[in-house]
C-alpha cells in the first residue's frame, strides 16, 4: 500500500505586534494570551486551560486592544499584525477587579488558590457588596464513592463540561443547564452521578480551578482537618494498568496516596487519565 | 457519539405521538433538537424525564445536553404543570397600564404565579415585555393539547381575571387585535397594506403590490440587487444599525458555502412589537424581502426565528410560507428564474439573548443560546459555521421598497445619515400607543403628538428610547430629531425604535427594578461580569430604593463600577448595555 506524505506545511508565519509598549513577535494562529505569556505578562486566567477549547467566559483575562469597543478576551482573540495592546491599564484593571469581586462575592473560594492571589494582587474587595449579597452557596453533593461535588465553589468556567465531552472524555454526562446565576452544571434532572452516564474519569476534577469537583478522600481529609498540602509530596510513575503508559503524578501525605493527578504537559495524557489511573491506586498500599 | 446511557424513564403514548408525528418526516439532526421540545411540550405543556429520554435518543444528543438547553428556555418547564400557561406581562410598559394590580388580583383569587390555579386547571407566570405594549396590560395564553394554541389577551382587565377564577377562557378571538391595529403616522411604506389585506391571503398580498419587487430583483440579478441596496444606505433596524448592503455584499462574496440567511424576528426587547405588527399583517412582506435579500446574498436557505411569545406572527408566517411554496415562489426555480430558495421557521421559547444573532445562530443549531464571541463576525462564520446574512424584520421589508423605487429614491427619504422610514413603537402614557410610521428626522416631540400627547393632560417626566437596552431622556430632548446621527450625539439611542413614555405620575425606583430584574432574568450567565453583575446591579437598586436620597452615595457608585465591567467585559450586547437605562435614569435624576 502507499502512504501518500502529508502535504508540507506552510512555514508558519511571524507578526509583529505591542504590547504595553514593546514590540512581541509571535507566530501567526497565537493568541493574544500566548504573546503576553511570551513577552513575560502575568495574565491571570482562570477558565483557560491549555488542553481545553477557549470559552472566554470568565473575562478576567481581557486585554484593552486599540480600535476595539470592547475589551477583549485575551485567551480567544488571535494576535494580529500591527495590533496595539494593554494589559495594565486602569480600564483592564478595572474589569479584572470586578469580575474577581464578583466572584469573591458569590462562590466560595476556600479551595481555589489562583483566585485567591488574583484577588489579592488587583485589590479586589468582595465584601463590599454586603452580607445580603446573593451567592451559589448549597449543600455539597455527595453521591458516590470517588468524588464530590460542591457547587457553592463553582465558578462555572464550562472545564468539566468540556473535559466531559469533546475537549477529552466524549461521556456527556454534564452540561450546563439554567440561565443567567442560576446558570449551574448538572446531569439531566440533576440525577446523582450512579444514574447518569459518569464513567468516573475524573478528567473533570483535573481540570476544576476552584475545588468544587474534588478527590472524596480529600474532601473527607479536608473536613477532619487531615489535608496538609504542605507536607505533601509528588512522585511521578507510569500507570501500571494498561499498556498505553499514562503518566501519574502520586500525592502523597503521610506515607500514603491521597490524590492521583497527571501533567498537562504530558504527551500522553495531556492531563487526562482514566478511572484506574484517577482512582485505582488503592492497591498499591494494599498489605495483605 | 458514544453510546448513550439513559434514565429508566419511559416516554408516555402521547409523547411519543408527539414526537413521532413532528419528526417522522425528518431526518434527525441536532439542530432538530428546539422544535422536538417544542412539539413534545405543545402536546403535553411539560417535558417529562421519559420525553427528554426519548428526543435524546431520536436525535442522538446526550440527555444532560438536552436538559441543558431545555432549562436554557423560559417557556419549557421541566416540572409538570396544567396545560394551560398564562403568561402575564409585568415589563415596564405594562407597569404603567395596572399591571401590578392585575398580578395582585390574580395572587388573590387564583394563588401565586408559578404554581396550579386553585382549581389545577391553569398555571399563570410573570412575564417580562410580551411585545404587546400597545395595548398594555397584557398576557398571552398558551395551551398545550392536540391542538395546541396561544393567544394574547390584550389588553387584560378584571373581568379575565374573574374569568380565570372562575375556570372560564379568556382571549377570544376577536381581541386578537391583529385585525384591527394600532398604527399611526405616514406616509405609509412599510405599513401600506397592514390592517388593510387579509394576511392569510397571498392573492390579496398580490393585488396590493406583493411580489412585484421579486419579480423586479430577478430581472436586477443578485449584483443589482446589492448595488440598490448600498445605494438606499439602510442600516439595519434591530439595534446595532449596521449598513444592510456592505453586509450583503460581504456575504455575497463568500467562496465557502451554502450562504444562509436569518430573518431575526426574535423582538423581544421590553417595548418593541413593530416586527409583530409587520408579520401578523403583513407576512407575505416578510417571506418576499426574505427572497430578495437571499438572492443578493446568495443563499440557499433562510430561517425565520420568531419569538415564543408570538404564536399568531408565526402561525401566519407558516402560512404565508407555505402559499408562496404553492405559488412558485419560494423553494426550486423560484418565478422560472432558477433561483433556489426556501425558508424554514423556528420557534424562540423565552429567552431575550436569542435576539442576538450569534446566541440565534446557536439556538437555531439546538444548542443553549449562549452567544459567541466576535470576530468571526456573521458573514464569515454564522450559523452552522457558514457565511450568514441575518437581518432583523423591518430591515428586510425595507428591501422591496428600495428594489422597486431603487436605492437612490430610498436614500432620499429622512436625511444624510438615516435614510428611509422607520417604524417607531410608541407606549406608556401616551393616548394613542401604536406603531408610528415616520420618515427619519421627524422630532421626538412631533412623534409624541402624532400619538395624541401625554394622556390624561399629565406633565411628560421623561421618554425611554431603545427599550430596556436604551436609555430615559428628560423633556428637553422633545426637539431632538429621531436619526441616529441625533441620538448619538445626544449620548443616547434609536435601539429597536422603542419611544415608552412616562408621565410625572411614574415611580421611577419601580421602573428602574423592573429593568434591572428584567437583565438579571434574561442573562445567559455565560459570562461573569453579566451573571453576576446583573445580580448586583438589581441588588445595589433595590437598596436604593429602600434608602433616603441623601445616603446612596455607596450604592450609587458601586452601580457605576458594576455598569463599567458589564459594559466593557461582557461577551455580548446584552451585558454591555444592562446598565445603560439605569446609568441614565440616575444622571437625570428621575429617582427620588
Amino acid at each position: 500500500m502507499i502512504v501518500p506524505h502529508a502535504p508540507a506545511e506552510a512555514p508558519a508565519r511571524t507578526l509583529e505586534l505591542t504590547i504595553d509598549g514593546k514590540t512581541v513577535a509571535v507566530t501567526e494562529g497565537m493568541t493574544l494570551l500566548e504573546a503576553c505569556r511570551k513577552a513575560a505578562i502575568e495574565t491571570p486566567t482562570l477558565c483557560y486551560l491549555e488542553n481545553l477549547t477557549p470559552v472566554n467566559a470568565c473575562r478576567v483575562c481581557v486585554v484593552e486592544v486599540e480600535g476595539s469597543r470592547v475589551l477583549v478576551p485575551s485567551c480567544a482573540r488571535k494576535a494580529e499584525a500591527g495590533m496595539v495592546v494593554k494589559t495594565d491599564s486602569e480600564r483592564v484593571r478595572h474589569s479584572r477587579k470586578m469580575v474577581l469581586e464578583f466572584l469573591g462575592s458569590s462562590v466560595d473560594l476556600s479551595t481555589a488558590p489562583d483566585a485567591q492571589r488574583y484577588i489579592a494582587q488587583y485589590d479586589a474587595d468582595p465584601s463590599r457588596y454586603g452580607a445580603d449579597a446573593e451567592t451559589v452557596a448549597q449543600p455539597v453533593k455527595v453521591d458516590n464513592e470517588l468524588y464530590v461535588r460542591d457547587y457553592s465553589k463553582c465558578i462555572a468556567c464550562y472545564k468539566c463540561v468540556e473535559a466531559c465531552g469533546t475537549d477529552a472524555q466524549n461521556t456527556f454526562a454534564i452540561a450546563m443547564a439554567g440561565r443567567g446565576f442560576g446558570a449551574h452544571i448538572s446531569t439531566e434532572f440533576e440525577v446523582p452521578l450512579p444514574d447518569s452516564a459518569c464513567v468516573y474519569c475524573g478528567n473533570c476534577i483535573g481540570v476544576c480551578p476552584t475545588g468544587a469537583l474534588m478527590f472524596r478522600s480529600e474532601h473527607e481529609m479536608r473536613e477532619s482537618g487531615s489535608w496538609n498540602e504542605k507536607e505533601q509530596t509528588t512522585t511521578d510513575t507510569i500507570c501500571s494498568y494498561c499498556g498505553v503508559g499514562c503518566t501519574l503524578t502520586l500525592h502523597v501525605q503521610d506515607n500514603s496516596i491521597v490524590k492521583v493527578t497527571s501533567p498537562i504537559e504530558n504527551g500522553v495524557t495531556s492531563g487526562h487519565l482514566c478511572v484506574k489511573g484517577r482512582f485505582g491506586a488503592a492497591y498499591v498500599q494494599n498489605t495483605e | 457519539m458514544p453510546d448513550l446511557h439513559f434514565t429508566s424513564a419511559h416516554a408516555t403514548d402521547e409523547e411519543r405521538s408527539a414526537l413521532d408525528a413532528f419528526l417522522d418526516a425528518q431526518v434527525p439532526r441536532r439542530d432538530l433538537l428546539l422544535p422536538a421540545l417544542h412539539a413534545v411540550n405543545d402536546r403535553v405543556g411539560w417535558i417529562s424525564p421519559g420525553a427528554l429520554n426519548l428526543v435524546s435518543e431520536r436525535l442522538d444528543v446526550a440527555p444532560a445536553e438536552v436538559y441543558g438547553v431545555a432549562t436554557f428556555y423560559a417557556m419549557f418547564s421541566l416540572k409538570e404543570q396544567p396545560p394551560k400557561i398564562v403568561h402575564v406581562c409585568d415589563d415596564i410598559a405594562c407597569q404603567m397600564n395596572g399591571a401590578d394590580a392585575l398580578c395582585a388580583e390574580l395572587e388573590r383569587t387564583c394563588g401565586n404565579a408559578g404554581t396550579p390555579s386553585k382549581d389545577g386547571s391553569f398555571t399563570w407566570l410573570r412575564s417580562p415585555c410580551l411585545g404587546l405594549c400597545e395595548r398594555a396590560p397584557a398576557a398571552i395564553v398558551i395551551e398545550a393539547g392536540p391542538q395546541a394554541f396561544g393567544r394574547a389577551v390584550a389588553p387584560m382587565n378584571a373581568g379575565d381575571v374573574t374569568s380565570l377564577a372562575q375556570g372560564g377562557a379568556i382571549g377570544s378571538a376577536s381581541r386578537n387585535g391583529a385585525s384591527r391595529p394600532n398604527i399611526g403616522g405616514g406616509p405609509y411604506k412599510l405599513l401600506a397594506r397592514v390592517g388593510k389585506i387579509d394576511p392569510e391571503d397571498i392573492d390579496a398580498y398580490r393585488s396590493h403590490g406583493g411580489y412585484a419587487a421579486l419579480r423586479r430583483a430577478l430581472e436586477l440579478g443578485p449584483a443589482g440587487v446589492v448595488r440598490e441596496v448600498i445605494a438606499s444606505k439602510l442600516v439595519g433596524r434591530g439595534g446595532a444599525a449596521f449598513p444592510t448592503g456592505r453586509k450583503m455584499d460581504a456575504v455575497a462574496k463568500e467562496a465557502v458555502r451554502p450562504h444562509y440567511l436569518v430573518c431575526n424576528a426574535d423582538e423581544s426587547e421590553p417595548g418593541t412589537f413593530k416586527d409583530r405588527v409587520v408579520m401578523e399583517n403583513d407576512p407575505f412582506a416578510v417571506i418576499e424581502a426574505m427572497t430578495i435579500a437571499a438572492l443578493g446574498a446568495a443563499c440557499e436557505q433562510g430561517f425565520i426565528y420568531v419569538r415564543g411569545e408570538y404564536p399568531l406572527a408565526a402561525a401566519r408566517l407558516a402560512n404565508a410560507i407555505a402559499q408562496a411554496r404553492t405559488r412558485g415562489l419560494l423553494g426550486d426555480d423560484i418565478l422560472g428564474k432558477g433561483f433556489n430558495f426556501d425558508i424554514e421557521i423556528r420557534r424562540g421559547a423565552g429567552a431575550y439573548i436569542c435576539g442576538e444573532e450569534t446566541a440565534l445562530f446557536n439556538s437555531i443549531e439546538g444548542k443553549r443560546g449562549e452567544p459567541r464571541n466576535k470576530p468571526p463576525f456573521p458573514a464569515q462564520v454564522g450559523v452552522f459555521g457558514k457565511p450568514t446574512l441575518a437581518n432583523n424584520v423591518e430591515t428586510l421589508v425595507c428591501l422591496p421598497l428600495i428594489i422597486l423605487e431603487g436605492g437612490d429614491a430610498f436614500a432620499r427619504i429622512g436625511t444624510e445619515s438615516s435614510t428611509g422610514p422607520k417604524l417607531f413603537c410608541l407606549s406608556g402614557c401616551v393616548e394613542k400607543p401604536g406603531v408610528y410610521e415616520v420618515p427619519f428626522g421627524t422630532t421626538l416631540g412631533a412623534l409624541i403628538e402624532m400619538g395624541g400627547g401625554v394622556r390624561g393632560g399629565k406633565s411628560l417626566r421623561s421618554v425611554l428610547l431603545g427599550g430596556a437596552a436604551g436609555s430615559f431622556v428628560g423633556p428637553d430632548a422633545l426637539s431632538m430629531p429621531l436619526t441616529f446621527e441625533a441620538t448619538r450625539a445626544a449620548g443616547t439611542t434609536l435601539g429597536s425604535g422603542v419611544v415608552m413614555a412616562f408621565d410625572d405620575s411614574v415611580d421611577f425606583g419601580h421602573t428602574l427594578h423592573r429593568i434591572a430584574a428584567f437583565f438579571r432574568d434574561e442573562s445567559c450567565g455565560q459570562c461573569v461580569p453579566c451573571r453576576v453583575g446583573t445580580v448586583r446591579q438589581e441588588e445595589a437598586l433595590h437598596r436604593i430604593a429602600s434608602t433616603p436620597s441623601n445616603n446612596r452615595k455607596i450604592d450609587v457608585d458601586l452601580l457605576a463600577d458594576i455598569g463599567r465591567v458589564m459594559r466593557d467585559a461582557s461577551i455580548c450586547g446584552l451585558g454591555q448595555t444592562a446598565a445603560g437605562a439605569i446609568d441614565s435614569a440616575l444622571k437625570l435624576g428621575l429617582l427620588a
